[in-house]
């Protein structure tokens, strides 16, 4: 099954981390199915080619990944101002492979009920499991934002000591790219932000990328990069026992209850943007 | 359509695949089943996915009485496999449509049998009087080819095979013993031969029997797998996954079910617990009974023709059967009195599935119970199922003397937590309640229920001490108000579009009733909760004692079974 979905092949799709390719020159990539090979050329311009045909690909370099337009882009990569502000670590806290569908991972990173039970001591812990009401919109730029996310965390991030209250605003750019914005224990008025730029390698398979811009205040990278890594170390396992793989659009596929309303949202927007890609899609 | 696969018992474990508080992942026709013993012995076989958001039950935990999900800590009971609890939303209690797919098994031999829609027993065993349970072998290949290669199996030179009706073959050697295979079809390319040896053996003698039939079955193994990797690899099963309920598609979900006894139960035992306080053991006089939530109650419909309520005091995972404690009350209208004078061991009664008003937040860091009387019925299944989670509770029962303490082995689970009060007078009762609810705190709840002058008294004190509306629960046996009912308004039924009339003498639930809208109801004199609606306009004139004072101010809610309007029209939200 290849991709069909035109919002998803005129789009950008992170297919390499350029610090991995400045150290192997060449690296293997999978996109929709279809292999690539990336390469780091002598006069460091880096090109994509498909492997079955030999074409070349529309490539960009931007926040630090090779990005690839399958398509005729109809628009540009997404701008994100905090990835351009000096006083905040932008970092990968690396490449995860997993075997599922990208838009289960989206959905597991908007998804605030899980903190205690899959993230335990830091993230959530019981018996602090209430997800309270919170607002989710769509915004003139076809945006999901969710906001007045609050949640009682232990360790909320590498420089937290002791609980505190986290609030989280999410935000979904485009079908396979998702942010947060979150409490910085050390400032009242600033964020951290991490965003995923996940890579549908096939319809049940991905590879997520992602960016973190964290207020250097406090931190260091090494810890930050692993607690992302921890983090993402426990959702794995999760995520590879969804079944089925790809995300059912069908309302009555799965159970909602008031805590999903964001995913609930995004099913919706799947199914109106016809993105049937990693979908099983509604009949 | 349903064909001799779906009708079919397999075997799709060992026994022993099934050690305390584990769960194993089988297959059967590319279904994936999460298997689970639960504590009381019985075995669930259910859909190997949490109907949340699809994860495998298989990697959730077995506490022996419910099995929780890993991702979002869902529980579903043993047996029913409904859901019990939503930690994302304590306060709730879950939809009753919120159950798993559940699958026919059996016990046997050693073996766990299940099917898609397997009835009556698994196959007999003709001519074994003893067994031993060989070791199960998977191999690539369909199982009517395993089944084929089965009737040459032999571990000497007189072995004969025949095929049973039911598909397994057996394997006679002339010295008498005997092996019947079952060949389990997991998927259309993948089987397990799964063997049973006719006799019983020691235990030397069994790990040589063992290693022997596994070796010479591995040995027909590879042979089947050379067999059927000649041919094409037939296409795999696509097993359906039902689909969750139509009501819980869009988030609130309203029942729709009145006044209805909709179970048959057997009264199995019926026995003094305390002075003048009878405990009922109900159970099922055929199929299950449906799932029930710590706080819930049920309606047992009397053989006089009288509706009570009573609550349940079952433990997590007790889904056998329900108990309920019946006070003597000499004075009411004889409900109690029937139960305890006229009702024997071995009748028969109707109820109601059980519906949870009071439901029980498991997200405090301590919980306080507070029991007066007979009140303690609900507390018992609220604190047993804290109790089973580990989570922190004491438990406050007061009572006139040590024989009017109920349920003392239930409540004996509690041990330190356990503090009876007997024989206090009315002012030191509230002594007592002013120390146990000295310490009001944010991450507490307190949970009351008892005669109305003690249930009003500790809704006092706890007010005067600071607890705050949200964290004070409580449940009224009845409800002692003086009711109004002389009043005539008219309602706006928004979601229905229809406006009625409501005259002096009757209630809205009556009037929704006669209008062919079908409302939840069971003790119907505002002290249950189960007639709730919503009000989106309109001043209302609360006659119940569910509500408490903060939901009476703010006006949102109606118990439709008593109270009224004070304003010209209602608008409600049905």
């Amino acid at each position: 099954m290849s991709c069909h979905d035109r919002i998803l092949l005129d789009d950008w799709h992170v297919v390499a981390d350029m610090e991995q390719l400045r150290q192997s020159r060449v690296l293997s990539a999978t996109l929709f199915e279809a292999a690539l090979t990336v390469s780091l050329g002598e006069d460091d311009n880096v090109s994509v080619k498909r492997d079955r045909d030999g074409q070349d690909l529309t490539c960009q370099l931007k926040y630090g990944f090779v990005w690839v337009c399958p398509g005729t882009p109809t628009r540009d990569i997404l701008h994100i101002p905090e990835a351009f502000e000096e006083d905040r670590y932008v970092v990968s806290g690396g490449s995860f492979p997993v075997r599922t569908s990208g838009l289960r991972v989206v959905e597991n990173f908007l998804d605030m009920g899980h903190f205690p039970f899959v993230h335990t001591g830091w993230l959530g812990e019981e018996p602090f499991t209430e997800v309270q009401p919170y607002e989710v919109e769509l915004t003139d730029d076809d945006e999901i934002i969710a906001t007045e996310c609050y949640f009682h965390q232990p360790i909320a991030s590498p420089t937290a000591e002791g609980g505190i209250e986290v609030e989280y605003t999410y935000r979904v750019y485009r079908p396979y790219i998702v942010s947060l914005y979150k409490t910085n224990p050390h400032f009242d008025d600033r964020k951290d932000y991490i965003v995923l730029f996940i890579q549908p390698v096939g319809p049940e398979r991905c590879v997520v990328h992602n960016m973190l811009c964290y207020l250097k205040e406090g931190m260091n990278m090494p810890d930050l990069r692993w607690f992302m890594q921890l983090i993402f170390a426990q959702d794995k396992p999760i995520l590879e026992n969804q079944i089925p793989r790809r995300l059912p659009l069908d309302p009555r596929a799965e159970t909602p209850i008031r805590a999903d309303k964001v995913a609930i949202l995004y099913r919706r927007w799947l199914r109106e943007h016809q993105v049937n890609y990693g979908a099983i899609p509604a009949v | 359509m349903t064909t001799d696969l779906q009708r079919n018992w397999y075997p799709i474990a060992s026994s022993t695949d099934l050690p305390k508080r584990h769960v194993y992942q089988a297959q059967l026709l590319g279904r994936e089943f999460a298997v689970w013993r639960a504590d009381d012995g019985y075995v669930n076989v259910w859909e190997n996915r949490c109907l949340h958001r699809g994860v495998r039950l298989s990697i959730g935990i077995n506490d022996g009485r419910e099995l929780k999900c890993q991702y979002h800590g869902w529980r579903y009971a043993n047996r029913t496999a409904g859901c019990t609890y939503i930690p994302a939303h304590p306060a709730d209690a879950p939809a009753r449509t919120i159950c798993n797919n559940t699958y026919p098994a059996q016990e046997a031999y050693g073996l766990v049998w299940a099917g898609e829609e397997a009835t009556g027993d698994v196959p007999a065993l003709d001519g074994f009087d003893d067994l031993t349970a060989l070791r199960p072998i998977p191999l690539i290949a369909p199982m009517n080819m395993v089944a084929e290669a089965l009737l040459e199996y032999k571990w000497d030179e007189s072995c004969k095979g025949a095929r049973n009706d039911e598909g397994s073959v057996t394997v006679t050697a002339s010295d008498g013993t005997a092996v019947r295979v079952f060949v389990q079809p997991l998927d259309s390319n993948h089987s397990v031969m799964r063997g049973i040896y006719n006799r019983a053996v020691s235990e030397d003698d069994r790990v040589a029997l063992l290693k022997r039939h596994s070796w010479l079955m591995q040995e027909l193994r590879d042979r089947i797998e050379a067999q059927a990797a000649t041919q094409d690899a037939p296409e795999p099963y696509h097993p359906v996954i039902a689909k969750v309920s139509e009501d819980l598609v869009d988030i609130p979900a309203i029942s729709e079910d009145g006044r209805t006894a909709d179970l048959r139960v057997t009264v199995t035992r019926k026995e003094m617990t305390a002075e003048s306080i009878v405990s009922l053991r109900m159970e099922p006089i055929k199929g299950t009974l449906p799932t029930f939530q710590p706080g819930a109650h049920i309606d047992v419909h009397l053989q006089n023709g009288l509706v009570r309520q009573y609550s349940l005091t079952n433990g997590p995972g007790e889904t056998d059967h329900f108990t309920i404690g019946v006070k003597r009350e000499p004075d009411s209208r004889g409900g109690s009195v029937s139960i305890h004078d006229n009702l024997q061991q071995g009748d028969n009664l109707a109820i109601s599935a059980p519906r949870n008003n009071f439901p029980l937040r498991r997200d405090s860091v301590h919980t306080i119970f507070v029991a007066g009387g007979i009140g303690v019925t609900p507390l018992i299944a609220m604190a047993r199922a804290l109790n089973a989670q580990g989570l922190s509770f004491e438990f406050h029962y007061f009572v006139q003397s040590d024989d009017h303490v109920a349920f003392k082995r239930e409540i004996g689970e509690f041990e330190g937590a356990l503090s009876i009060h007997t024989g206090l007078s009315p002012d030191a009762t509230g002594a007592k309640l002013a120390e146990i609810l000295s310490s009001p705190d944010n991450s507490r709840h307190v949970y009351i229920c008892g005669p109305g002058p003690m249930l009003e008294a500790t809704r006092e004190i706890a007010s005067e001490k600071g607890w705050s509306d949200d964290a004070v629960h409580f449940e009224y046996f009845k409800n002692t108000t003086e009711l109004d009912d002389s009043s005539s308004f008219d309602i706006d039924l928004a979601r229905s579009a229809m406006t009625l009339n409501v005259p002096a003498g009757k209630s809205i639930l009556d009037v929704l009733r006669e209008n062919g809208i079908n409302m939840s109801s069971s003790c119907e004199q505002g002290a249950c909760g189960t007639c709730r609606c919503g009000v989106i306009e309109g001043e209302v004139a609360h006659q119940d004692v569910y509500l408490s004072d903060t939901e009476k101010a703010e006006g949102k809610s109606i118990m439709t079974c008593v109270s009224r309007a004070n304003s010209d029209r209602l608008i409600l939200d049905i």
